[in-house]
């Protein structure tokens, strides 16, 4: 473990103010506009020149990871330091420079299992926001038996030949690079799947947007037919990919529990609380005219508060040294619930209003409020159902028996 | 915010847990209700007072250091755990914060000290309706020449059948309603003009209606301020909602256990009936509720030693979370165990009775809503 004393921290604290009070351009620190988001590969936008320059000098510092390790252009700092960069960050209400599935996803699971020469070539890239990744893993027929899959790998001798079809890519069609669960061999189920990186221009791969209840495509469908992979790209040993696909599903479940889902940070979109005063209307005390509404929205956001209580608590207690196991598995499901009541609730509170598609007449953020109701159904779907994680919570962490 | 006991703590914690699985377990509290005790232990109080549990929160000497609220949560999630009657929540807690908080240098040396060894037990006669509204007072205290004269009838008060003194609430202005205007007493329960009317409970605790009928208190017995006792009353409640979110919280707790185990025991169709996907996500979702009301719990009890400033909004957080927990849990301890679970012979009912009782007092969740939404501008 690295130092960690109070005073060194504090000297870490003041090192990283200054960095950042002459690095974070202002534009940086007001509240991420979902059009402004960046993230980062080889056709990478910036709407706001800004967000480029302050990419490029986290990455170059290696802090949009921070605690990876520095050998691969990883920030090297301590779990202290980190949460000290956050709270400064936070302190000056700097956007993150990135988002990406290699920081949140992949690039904790390379460290894990990838090889020297695998993260030498790979991470630094995630680090930087210069190759923008994306997840291969389900496909249509398998849903959440996702080890279901049948996308075949053969080993061609020099390379590997690959052909399939995945689906629910997201940002498939703007990703660079995937990372990708193959069947190996085809006479065992977990045992038979390995897991490959490839590049999204290698011939015979091709991304299709698929479009959402919501109007919106963040997903794809992908097709391979017969894509190369040079052998070097596989990663861990063949047929031993399912271990190396559940951790990074752990990834997944905590980045999203952690940063809620997607882009609902909710820039324009008021709380449920603000919408229902503004539209049902307050009595002669101020509070919600409608008591039983007012009572919902309590509840919710007394569940928003004992989440991130949560949150907390377990951060402190793995700190201590005190885990819970499967705390990903838990977290996810209550995300997942507290998300689609929160945007149920918004739908309610703004009636009429909170019906608009586009156009005219309604305001921005109650359009955005329903497009992102109708996106937070899939929560319960995405990143394994509330049902899998269910079973994860019986079995795992309570021992519950399978059925016989 | 600490989530994370001190080792000291987690030394008293492990000690409470075995103290009330060893001591005052369901079964204990089962003999009690058979032979008609109705809450009245004398033999355990006098063991908390040798285990120290009454003085918790009450310092050696001044200044010295404490167990801490977080340090009492674990004592009150631990009798939460076996649904045991002792009279820790109503002094331990209540009686102890009240003098911490707004008593005199002379009641605070003359109490805290009995309070720590046990001597003496209190009890906090507040409510005079069915529900939990804390300025909804109407005993009167009068000034006469030396002091006050105290008329009126207090609803279920927990412990005062078996107190040794009452912390009583009454009216020295305004009417029912008002927040200025009460003050808080201390009242012998023996004192001439007190009487005291038992109650049998649901839960097997037992309670008491008590009334004042010309009850004469010298000057002395006045905590705090005339009229602002509304102002100390308030942080004592918010104390007493944690304290007994975290007694909830062990209730639940144990119901879980309880659950889980037979879940895993327990046959049927040729299966475990634990193996059914069914109830294995029911017991997956009570888990979620449980950990996430834990972080609440935690969260209040610590909010209270560091002095926050946000203890009434984690006090209701705790409290309305703790009590729509312990229901759901103890509703499925019940129907998880079938027909074995309806009997009195079987344990999962103690924790449902109990559980009524639990939310009822100091705020239902219905009550801590509408508090943290009101505490919230909405």
């Amino acid at each position: 473990m690295a130092y960690d004393n109070a005073e060194q921290l504090e000297e870490f604290r003041l090192a990283a103010r200054k960095w950042l009070e002459e690095n974070c351009p202002p534009s940086m620190r007001t509240p991420m506009l979902d059009d402004e988001i960046v993230w980062g590969g080889r056709n990478a936008t910036f709407k706001n020149p800004d967000s480029k320059v302050w990419l490029d000098r986290m990455g170059e510092k290696g802090w949009t990871a921070p605690e990876w390790p520095k050998e691969y252009g990883g920030g090297g700092l301590s779990r202290g330091e980190a949460r000290v960069l956050e709270q400064e960050m936070r302190r000056i209400k700097a956007r993150p420079p990135l988002f990406s599935f290699g920081l949140w996803m992949f690039g904790p699971a390379l460290l894990e299992f990838g090889n020297y020469e695998q993260k030498l070539r790979f991470i630094p890239d995630i680090v930087k926001g210069k190759i923008r990744w994306c997840q291969g893993y389900s496909e249509p027929g398998a849903g959440s038996d996702l080890a279901d899959l049948q996308t075949r790998c053969e080993d061609k001798g020099d390379h590997y030949l690959i052909n399939g079809q995945k689906v629910w890519t997201s940002y498939a069609d703007k990703a660079d690079w995937i990372f990708c669960l193959v069947r190996t061999d085809t006479s065992v189920k977990h045992e038979g799947i390995s897991f490959i990186l490839f590049d999204m221009k290698s011939p015979g791969v091709e991304a299709r947007p698929i479009q959402l209840i919501s109007g919106e495509s963040p997903f794809c469908e992908t097709f391979f037919t017969d894509v190369k992979v040079p052998k070097d790209q596989l990663v861990g040993r063949l047929n031993g990919g399912w271990d190396i696909a559940k951790r990074l599903l752990q990834f997944e479940r905590s980045s999203i529990s952690a940063g809620g889902f997607g882009g609902t940070g909710g820039s324009g979109i008021l709380g449920p609380e603000d919408y229902a005063k503004q539209h049902v209307g307050t009595d002669e005390a101020g509070r919600i005219a409608d008591g039983d509404m007012r009572g919902r929205i309590t509840d919710h956001k007394m569940y928003v508060k004992a989440f991130s209580l949560t949150v907390q608590r377990q951060a402190e207690q793995a700190k201590a040294g005190q885990a819970v196991g499967h705390t990903a598995s838990i977290l996810k499901y209550a995300a997942a619930k507290m998300n689609q009541d929160r945007h149920e609730l918004l739908i309610e509170s703004l009636g009429t209003e909170g019906l608009g598609w586009e156009g005219e007449g309604f305001d921005r953020g109650a359009k955005k409020a329903t497009r992102q109701w109708l996106r937070s159904k899939g929560n319960s779907i995405e990143g394994g159902t509330s049902e899998i994680n269910l079973n994860v919570v019986a079995k795992r962490v309570l021992g519950l028996k399978e059925h016989q | 915010m600490s989530f994370v006991l001190t080792e000291d703590q987690e030394m008293l914690r492990e000690t409470a847990t075995a103290f009330a699985r060893d001591e005052l377990s369901i079964a204990h509290l089962r003999a009690m209700r058979d032979a008609g005790a109705n809450g009245k232990d004398s033999a355990t109080r006098q063991k908390l007072a040798e285990l120290g549990f009454f003085g918790v929160i009450i310092p050696d000497e001044p200044g010295a250091e404490t167990f801490g609220m977080a340090g009492l949560g674990q004592i009150l999630e631990a009798q939460g755990r076996t649904v045991a009657a002792t009279p820790l929540l109503q002094t331990a807690l209540i009686a102890a914060s009240t003098l911490q908080l707004g008593g005199s240098a002379a009641q605070q040396a003359a109490w805290l000290p009995k309070i720590a060894a046990g001597e003496k037990t209190f009890a906090l006669a507040l409510d005079e309706s069915a529900h939990f509204s804390p300025y909804n007072v109407s005993t009167e205290a009068e000034r006469n020449g030396q002091g006050y004269t105290i008329n009126g009838l207090k609803k279920y008060v927990p412990d005062a059948h078996h107190a040794d003194m009452l912390i009583v609430v009454a009216r020295t202005f305004g009417e029912a309603g008002d927040r200025h205007g009460l003050s808080l007493f201390l009242v012998p329960a023996d004192a001439k003009g007190v009487s005291i009317a038992e109650l049998k409970t649901v839960d097997s605790h037992g309670a008491a209606h008590v009334t004042f009928d010309g009850v004469n208190v010298p000057e002395s017995a006045l905590i705090g301020p005339a009229d602002e006792g509304a102002d100390i009353l308030d942080p004592v409640l918010d104390r007493a909602a944690i304290g007994l979110a975290a007694e909830m919280l062990g209730s639940s707790q144990a119901a879980f256990d309880m659950t889980l185990e037979y879940l895993n025991t327990r046959k049927q169709f040729g299966q475990l009936i634990g193996s059914f996907q069914s109830l294995q996500h029911r017991a997956a979702k009570m888990f979620v509720d449980l950990e996430m009301t834990r972080s609440c719990v935690m969260a209040a009890l610590s909010a209270v030693d560091e002095g926050k400033a946000d203890i009434a909004e984690l006090a209701s957080l705790a409290k309305a979370r703790a009590g729509e927990l312990v229901h759901l849990v103890s509703n499925e301890c019940v129907q998880m165990h079938g027909g074995i679970g309806m009997t009195d012979a079987a344990e999962p009912g103690f924790y449902m009775k109990r559980a009524r009782v639990q939310e009822a007092l100091y705020g239902s969740a219905s009550w801590h809503r509408d508090r943290y939404a009101r505490l919230g501008g909405y």
